[in-house]
This record gives structure tokens, C-alpha cells and sequence, in this order.
């Protein structure tokens, strides 16, 4: 969150909105909880399939706060990729057209939850206070994630597909057991997967587990309708947030396009975990915009006009629209926005490219906590290797 | 006969190919392996021609993947299995260790499972991590399973065929960083006439010590054998070719001719491949011995962050660093 915007984080104590947007009642599909259209309409309550109601009340404040995480996540993102295209990355996993649901779900989290995310959710650790410079050093090849999981409650990046799924679950399971869990102050837990991670063994018995111990956490999947070049069809034929009750818990599926929605839905969710209620599985239903990572040739398996209806759902275009028709703000915040997205992008690349290259002698490093005597033998081995070639070019 | 340049890479396309037109049983299976062909693009046009049931696309899942396989073959398919990368055969482990390498041993011979496990493995892409492994120990420790893995696109071409066309079940190590590195291929004739799967071969003879290497290693020996022939030294190279059961006849007679060995592979060495062949060159070559055998290897950390991967992986100059130990001796 930009520093002097107050954002969505800041609850409590909430001004009352200086104009009250419009909006319209009731919700067109029963499978997809929404509450900004791609129009920019407001709709004002929207019900899962369980019967809750979901709804936001955010000031104008907290409106443009949202707004300017969207757009300064997707121009990082966008820095990222261009940076990759220059050979200053070795990958970059995009999340161009998953902003809304990665910000909405971010911004529902309080500081005190934790967050378990794959490889994607830059968005998330954006939210999340940690430097967007981080996950540039994993993917270029510098270090393998440097934050303090802890200190930022934010895990490590995971590539392995739904592994930390499980992780989640016991991390979850540790805060049921430290009696963390039944009021406000409660700590919830939230993993992130994709739909091709629903597949796995690992998401599916973490599913059972969460359930048979009433696990505080939140199941987050991101359904971008792709994994790699394989469509949903491929991993299922039940809409994924159905699956829920086939494990014991409520499931429901959210317009992931909708900032608002994924606000609304992800904070429900988590404070029923906080509250002792259990997991829950949230299906964000979005769409990858661009390829699945900067290696990948999405034009081998996917039809433009199929991107083209999707860009007419853009996250970021509805709340502009819906800004600027509830003249929550004037031409001059988006031109201010953007410049502040520039700027930071600017800076960011600076930096990444100022990033040194490890020195060789730290891979040994952190490897055992009480280190190695073998190992230690061997760092002191190639130490002297290296010491052989001084003077040379090595 | 017709002898082709092909790429490393686009050899095992062409005898996946090849193995598919052979036997109607033959199915490939994996992530990704219809129409994006694989991430490497190894099966590449394969579903376009042979159809979605041979060449099938999975959910994403290791253990799904191995664990289905396991029920085709004994229903009578050659199911080929690709692991996208070797990190992520992990959660196929219990599958391969458990089922795949003992079915035929629990049921008395009863059950055959004649599959193929494709795996890209190895460093030397910059990729993340995960993406880099050596996984081979853990496989060749397991009494059931057979390991194995080409150097060079000749040995690709035809060595991926012998496999789907054996009854063993085949971990077949495809070294990544070699796709794309070309090679004359010999394409006809018959699969019993080709050089057979379990054989190590000297790639290039020499006379005063032997390096021993198989994947990715052998290019890198090859070139630290050019290297050090300008000094004056001959080394002989072996492929070692498969990892288990090892061509030890083969290793003995080389060692035994140079009195010398260096044995080089990417994963690390406690525990490693390394470990298990000096151990068995000391205890039968101990008398042609000039010098104890050595090794050149990762080391024994996590795969690194790709920005050091290089000082990683044994390159030339390690390599020709051992050689000089073993003479220093
Ligand atoms: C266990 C495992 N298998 C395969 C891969 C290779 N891989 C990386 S991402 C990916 C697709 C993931 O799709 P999905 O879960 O839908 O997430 P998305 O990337 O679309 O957000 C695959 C196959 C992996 N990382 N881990």
C-alpha cells in the first residue's frame, strides 16, 4: 500500500462515505458471487450458494486505495516481464489479469493471518508489505526468496504444484492447537493454488485434513482456466468450488475479475476461520492474460476471441469506470496514480539490475541450521580451489 | 541407411515416434505432452498424428500420472510417462519405489510393468529451482527398477525405444541441457541390432587415466579429454550409459588399461553413483591401481540459485583438476 493512502487495511474506525455509490440489488448469476460489473456497476449484496450474503461498505478512501494497488501491481508486473524479455530474468510468472482477486484477497487478510502462496502471487505479497524486489531475485537467479516468511507472514514462493496446500493445513492446524482460534483477534490462514493444483494429491488430502480438524484456513484457488496449456476440462468436470462439499465444507465461487467481491468473499471466509467455523475453499474465477510464464507459447493452445471476452472483463476497467461514474475521483487521481506506477517501476528496475550476483561460498550456507563437518570439509576445499585461480581471470 | 543430423532433443521425438508406429500399445502420458508437445517439446506433433488416447494430456498430478500407468501396463498398454522436471518426480516417489519396482516381484512374476519414465533432469539452464536435479541415486538404489541415460542423440534414438520396448520398468534420465546439442543418427535397422541398453561404451580411447561419465557428463569429459591431449595427456572416456544395473565389466577392463579413473556426474557425491563405482573399481582393480579413484561431483547442498549454478556443476576445469590429483598421487 502506497504510503499516505489509508487503503482498505485500515478498518475500525471508518469515515462515512462522501457519496454513497448507486447500486443495484440482487446478483445475476447464483454461481458467481459479484459485486461490480464489468460495467462498473455497483450491485449492493450478493448471496453464495449457502445462502450468505456478501457485501462491502468502503469509503471513498478505500475505493481509490484499491484502485491504485490494481494498477501498481500490473505495471510491476509488467516491469517484470520486460525485464525477463531483456535477459535480466531467467522466468517471470505473470499475474496480468488476476490482479483483483490476488488484491482483493490480500487486502482481506489482517496482519495477523498467514498466507501460503505458489509462485504468482506477487499481487498478494505486494499486499502484504514485502518489497516487490523479492520475488525479482528468485526469478532471477540471485537467491531463492528472501523474506522473512515470519515477519511478514507471507511463505516462501512454491513451485512445486500444491505442496503448500499441506503446508497451510499444518501451519493451520498449529493455530487451532495454540488456541488462536474463537474470537475477533482469532488468526486465520490462507493458501493460494491454481485450478490445475486441484489435481493434485497433495490439495486433496489437504482438503480432508483441513476438514477433520477444522483447520482455521481458507483454500484461495485462482482458476485461470489454464494450467500451462491444459484447459479446466482437463483437470475437472464439476465446477471446483462444488468440490468443497464433497469434503465438509462451504464452497463458493466469486467473480475474480471483481476487486470488491474477492474482498468481501475472502473476508467472510477468514473470519469464520478466525472465528473457529473451519476451511473453506474460495474459487476465484479469472483468466491468465498472458502466457503462464515468460516461456511458455500460449498461442498453441488458445483462441484470441477467447482473451478478447475476457478483456472485456478487465479488473482494473470496471473500477475505473466505476470512479469515475460515481465521481469518486477526478481525471487528475488516475494521471497521479499512473505516474506513481512509473515511477516505481523506474526504480524498480534499477535496483534489479544493480542486484549482485551471489558470492559462490555462500551456496553452503544455511544448509544444515548447526552446520556440517563434511560440509564444512568441502566449503574449505573449494575455497582453496577458488583461491588457486587468483590472479586469473576466474 | 539413413544417417541424420538431429538435435539431442528431436531424436527422442523421433524414436517416441517410431516406438508409437511399432506397437499400438505404446501410450504417452504426462503434463503437457499433447499440444504444447511438452515443455521441451520432446512429443512435439505426437498427439496431432497418433490422437489424444495415445498421446494423452493429464491433470497435474506426479502420482496420478504413475499411478495410472502402473494399472495400463498390467492391463496390457506401454504406458511412457513424462515427468515434466526432476523436481518434480517427488510426488510420484511413493508410486515409482513402492509399486512400480516391486509389482513384479510381490506377484511372482505374475504382473510385468513394462513402463518408461521420462525424466529431463540435470542443471545447466538457469532455470529456478526444482528445475535442475540429479534424482538418479535415489532410483538406482531401488532393487526393481532399471536407470538409464544418453549422452548423445544416437544413443537417444535408439535407447528410448529399447526401453519402451523392454519388460522392465525404466527410469529413463533425459540430460536437458543437452537437448539442443546435435549429433549424426543412424535411423534404420533393427532395435536387437542397435547397441544394446545395458552396455557402457568408451567414447573415446585412451590410455592414461579413464574418465567415467554418463548424461550431461559426457560432453564435458569429452571436452576436458581434448583439453588435456593438448597436454600431452590421453584420457579415456566412458559412457556408462546405464546407471543400473552398471556395466561394471566394461569400467574394469577400461581402468585396468589406465590404471587411473576419474568418475564425474552433476548430483552429489555422498551417497552418489561415485561412491558405489569407486567402491566396486577398489575392491576388483585394487592391484591395476596407481591411484585411488576420484571423484568430481556437486556438492552435497541443495541445487543453488541458478547465478552460481556454474560453479555448481563440474565444468572442464574440475573435471581436468581431478585428473590432475590423481596423477599428483
Ligand atoms: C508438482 C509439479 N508438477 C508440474 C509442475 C510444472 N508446472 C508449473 S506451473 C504448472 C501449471 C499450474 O497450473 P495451475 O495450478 O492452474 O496454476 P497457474 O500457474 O495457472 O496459476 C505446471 C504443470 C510443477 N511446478 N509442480
Amino acid at each position: 500500500m502506497a504510503k499516505g493512502d489509508p487503503g482498505v487495511t485500515t478498518r475500525g474506525r471508518r469515515a462515512a462515505p462522501r457519496s454513497k455509490p448507486k447500486a443495484t440489488a440482487g446478483t445475476g448469476d447464483p454461481e458467481l458471487v459479484q459485486l461490480l460489473t464489468p460495467e462498473g456497476e455497483r450491485i449492493e449484496s450478493a448471496f453464495g450458494p449457502d445462502g450468505t450474503e456478501y457485501r462491502v461498505d468502503f469509503t471513498d478512501d478505500e475505493y481509490r486505495g484499491l484502485y491504485r494497488d490494481l494498477v501498481l501491481v500490473r505495471k510491476l508486473d509488467a516491469e517484470a516481464t520486460a525485464l525477463q524479455r531483456q535477459g535480466e530474468l531467467g522466468l517471470w510468472a505473470s499475474l496480468l489479469g488476476q490482479e483483483a482477486a490476488q488484491v482483493g484477497s490480500g487486502r482481506a487478510l489482517r496482519p495477523q493471518d498467514m498466507a501460503f502462496p505458489t509462485y504468482r502471487e506477487h499481487g498478494v505479497l505486494y499486499c502484504r508489505g514485502i518489497d516487490p524486489i523479492m520475488p525479482l531475485g528468485l526469478f532471477r537467479g540471485v537467491d531463492q526468496g528472501g523474506w522473512d516468511p515470519n515477519e511478514f507472514k507471507f511463505n516462501m514462493y512454491t513451485i512445486v504444484i500444491g505442496a503448500q496446500t499441506l503446508h497451510a493445513t499444518g501451519y493451520a492446524m498449529g493455530v487451532a492447537m495454540d488456541g488462536k482460534t474463537g474470537g475477533d483477534e482469532g488468526e486465520a490462514v490462507i493458501a493460494y493454488f491454481g485450478d490445475g493444483a486441484t489435481s493434485q494429491g497433495d490439495v486433496n488430502e489437504s482438503f480432508v485434513w483441513a476438514s477433520v480438524f477444522n483447520a482455521p484456513l481458507v483454500f484461495f484457488c485462482q482458476n485461470n482456466q489454464y494450467a500451462i496449456s491444459e484447459p479446466l476440462e482437463r483437470q475437472t468436470r464439476v465446477p471446483l468450488y462444488r468440490r468443497a462439499g464433497g469434503f465438509g465444507f462451504p464452497g463458493v465461487r466469486v467473480d475474480g475479475n471483481d476487486v470488491l467481491a474477492s474482498y468481501a468473499v475472502t473476508r467472510h471466509a477468514l473470519d469464520n476461520a478466525r472465528h473457529g467455523q473451519g476451511p473453506s475453499l474460495i474459487e476465484a474465477y479469472t483468466y491468465r492474460m498472458g502466457a503462464h510464464t515468460t516461456s511458455d507459447d500460449p498461442t498453441r493452445y488458445r483462441i484470441a476471441s477467447e482473451v478478447e471476452s475476457w478483456q472485456a472483463k478487465d479488473p482494473i476497467a470496471r473500477m475505473r469506470a466505476f470512479l469515475t461514474k460515481q465521481q469518486i475521483v477526478d481525471e487528475s487521481f488516475f494521471a497521479e496514480v499512473d505516474e506513481q506506477a512509473r515511477t516505481e517501476s523506474v526504480e524498480l528496475r534499477e535496483r534489479v539490475l544493480a542486484m549482485p550476483d551471489p558470492e559462490p561460498l555462500t551456496m553452503f550456507d544455511h544448509v544444515y541450521p548447526n552446520g556440517s563437518p563434511e560440509l564444512d570439509q568441502q566449503r574449505e576445499q573449494f575455497a582453496a580451489y577458488l583461491a588457486s585461480f587468483e590472479g586469473s581471470a576466474h | 541407411m539413413a544417417t541424420e543430423t538431429l538435435t539431442l532433443g528431436k531424436a527422442l521425438n523421433t524414436g517416441l515416434r517410431r516406438a508409437l508406429e511399432n506397437d499400438p500399445k505404446v501410450v504417452i502420458m504426462g503434463e503437457d505432452v499433447g499440444k504444447l508437445g511438452g515443455v521441451f517439446r520432446i512429443t512435439d506433433g505426437l498427439q496431432k498424428d497418433f490422437g489424444d488416447r495415445r498421446v494423452i494430456d493429464t491433470p497435474l498430478a506426479e502420482s496420478g500420472i504413475i499411478g495410472t500407468a502402473v494399472g495400463l501396463a498390467i492391463r496390457g498398454f506401454r504406458p511412457v510417462c513424462e515427468i515434466q522436471f526432476d523436481g518434480f518426480v517427488y510426488p510420484a516417489y511413493n508410486q515409482i519405489v513402492s509399486q512400480v519396482a516391486k509389482m513384479h516381484y510381490r506377484s511372482r512374476g505374475m504382473l510385468d510393468i513394462p513402463m518408461v519414465i521420462r525424466i529431463p533432469y540435470g542443471g545447466g539452464i538457469g532455470a529456478v529451482e526444482h528445475h535442475s536435479e540429479s534424482p538418479e541415486a535415489y532410483f538406482a538404489h531401488t532393487a526393481g527398477l532399471k536407470v538409464v541415460s544418453c549422452g548423445n542423440p544416437q544413443d537417444a534414438y535408439w535407447m528410448i525405444q529399447q526401453a519402451i520396448a523392454s519388460d522392465d520398468p525404466i527410469v529413463f534420465l533425459e540430460p536437458k541441457r543437452r537437448y539442443w546439442e546435435k549429433g549424426p543418427v543412424e535411423l534404420d535397422g533393427p532395435l536387437s541390432e542397435a547397441y544394446p541398453l545395458h552396455a557402457a561404451r568408451v567414447v573415446r580411447p585412451g590410455t592414461d587415466a579413464t574418465l567415467l561419465a554418463y548424461g550431461p557428463m559426457v560432453r564435458t569429459c569429452l571436452d576436458a579429454a581434448t583439453a588435456a591431449a593438448e597436454d600431452g595427456r590421453e584420457l579415456e572416456v566412458v559412457d556408462l550409459r546405464t546407471l543400473s544395473p552398471l556395466d561394471l565389466t566394461a569400467v574394469y577392463e577400461s581402468v585396468r588399461r589406465t590404471g587411473r579413473c576419474v568418475v564425474v556426474h552433476e548430483a552429489p557425491s555422498n551417497l552418489g553413483l561415485g561412491a558405489e563405482i569407486a567402491a566396486r573399481i577398489t575392491e576388483e582393480c585394487f592391484y591395476s591401481l596407481e591411484s585411488p579413484v576420484l571423484r568430481v561431483t556437486g556438492f552435497d547442498i541443495p541445487y543453488p540459485a541458478s547465478r552460481v549454478e556454474e560453479e555448481y556443476l563440474p565444468d572442464l576445469d574440475r573435471v581436468l583438476d581431478g585428473v590432475d590429483r590423481t596423477f599428483g598421487w
